[in-house]
């Protein structure tokens, strides 16, 4: 049932508002709500003339456009070489794909002899209950060691590109101005307080994850990166200067010095007994206990001094280019 | 299990694509930050914990921390860094 409303009242209803606003007879929001203009955009006659003309000069001197016919087919020839590539190389992609062993099947030729021996005889000789931890810190400690050398390759490559000249940076006001760290800690209420409780338990369970690596899941790299991040997190609460009284560039230096070093030592040790059949005198230990695996607890606690010191290295020069 | 394994796939999807489409560098980065997450979820449920613990730590901590603070330097920050100058310069003249 419908009835007819006088039209003064139609006038005052929502649907007669909506029926305006879709015309675009009225904009609701004029009046109602405060609006400024928005200003145009003039940029500065003299500098656009002038970067036109340096934009044109450039390309003709480079490019020399009208003499050059040679440019004009390059141009032409390079989409449709492009197009052409992309698809021949999706097509050859998909077609190696194809041919892949299916997922997860028995027979594959992933499941051999190999995989078997770490399943089967994991826990006799390497003394870790997590067959992982197991694999990488002792069958394959080797390819570990030299992972832990590319983080520290890394660290340094880092350190040459952005690292700061301190003495350069003293004179100038810009620099000063770009530096945080006279302007740190920032004293945020908020990012203090919730540091505070949030970084020690961090922390613990970093360590948790490193000591427990041979019992469960985690290991050197996992707890090392957790750790760095509770360092991050400190940092940009309170400031470099709070964290400068326990770490600086020579804790880092001497840190994964003596990790990196601990950790070559530990495994040439092994290699060497291993390879000439004497008996190595570290006890395996009762599995599942923490004081067991060998060797395997003292790497991963090299590697996870390497990892934090990395992460937290790696932070510490992206943001002001030194400690 | 099924169903949720094939929501969380299809997320990653949606991450990934709208990483590439979305204007503002810093919503790809969140957007990148939860991508990992959700990585880390679809570790634990192949069963694979060392991996997830990895994952949530550097995938979804430190790398994007690294690439919030690259953005802050070259000032693609924009709507925090006026306001930042601002304090600085109310800083240098109490100082």
């Amino acid at each position: 049932m419908s009835r007819k409303i006088p039209e003064k009242e139609y006038e005052k209803t929502h649907s007669f508002k909506f029926k305006q606003w879709l015309d675009g007879t009225k904009d609701p929001y004029l009046d109602e709500v405060e609006m400024k203009p928005q200003k145009e955009f003039c940029e500065n006659k003299e500098v656009l003339k002038k970067r036109e003309e340096e934009d044109k000069e450039i390309f003709q001197r480079v490019y020399d456009v009208e003499h050059n016919a040679k440019i004009r087919f390059f141009n032409r020839a390079y989409t449709v070489f492009s197009v052409l590539f992309c698809i021949s190389l999706v097509f050859l992609l998909l077609t190696a794909v194809s041919h892949l062993p299916k997922f997860g099947q028995g027979n594959n030729p992933v499941n051999n002899e190999v995989s078997q021996r770490y399943i089967e005889k994991g826990l006799q000789e390497t003394g870790a209950v997590n067959i992982v931890t197991g694999m990488i810190l002792d069958y394959r400690a080797f390819d570990t060691l030299g992972e832990s050398h590319v983080l520290f390759i890394a660290t340094c490559t880092v350190l040459i590109l952005l690292r700061s000249d301190r003495k350069k940076g003293k004179n100038s006001i810009e620099d000063m101005e770009n530096n945080d760290r006279i302007y740190e800690p920032k004293n945020d209420i908020i990012l203090q307080t919730v540091a505070r409780i949030l970084v020690p338990p961090i922390i613990i369970f970093g360590i948790y994850v490193i000591l427990g690596g041979h019992l469960g899941p985690g290991g050197g790299f996992s707890g090392g990166a957790v750790i760095g991040a509770g360092l991050i997190l400190y940092l940009n609460a309170f400031g470099f200067a709070k964290t400068e009284r326990f770490f600086t560039a020579k804790t880092y230096k001497w840190m994964s010095f003596g990790a990196l070093a601990c950790y070559a030592l530990a495994k040439s040790y092994s290699f060497y007994t291993g390879a000439n059949h004497i008996h190595s005198i570290i006890p395996m230990g009762t599995p599942g206990a923490i004081l067991s695996s060998g060797l395997i607890l003292v790497l991963n606690i090299c590697v996870g001094i390497v990892v934090a010191g990395t992460m937290y290295t790696f932070y510490a020069m992206f943001r002001k280019g030194g400690y | 299990m099924e169903i949720f394994r094939i929501i969380l796939l299809g997320f990653l999807l949606v991450c990934a694509i709208s990483v590439s489409l979305s204007k503002k560098l810093l919503n790809s980065i969140l957007i990148y930050m939860s991508y990992s997450l959700v990585v880390s979820i679809i570790w634990v449920l192949l069963e694979s914990p060392d991996l997830a613990i990895t994952e949530a730590a550097v995938g979804a901590g430190i790398t994007s921390v690294l690439f919030f603070v690259t953005l802050k330097k070259i000032h693609a920050i924009v709507g925090t860094e006026k306001k930042e100058e601002g304090d600085k310069k109310d800083e240098q003249k109490d100082s």
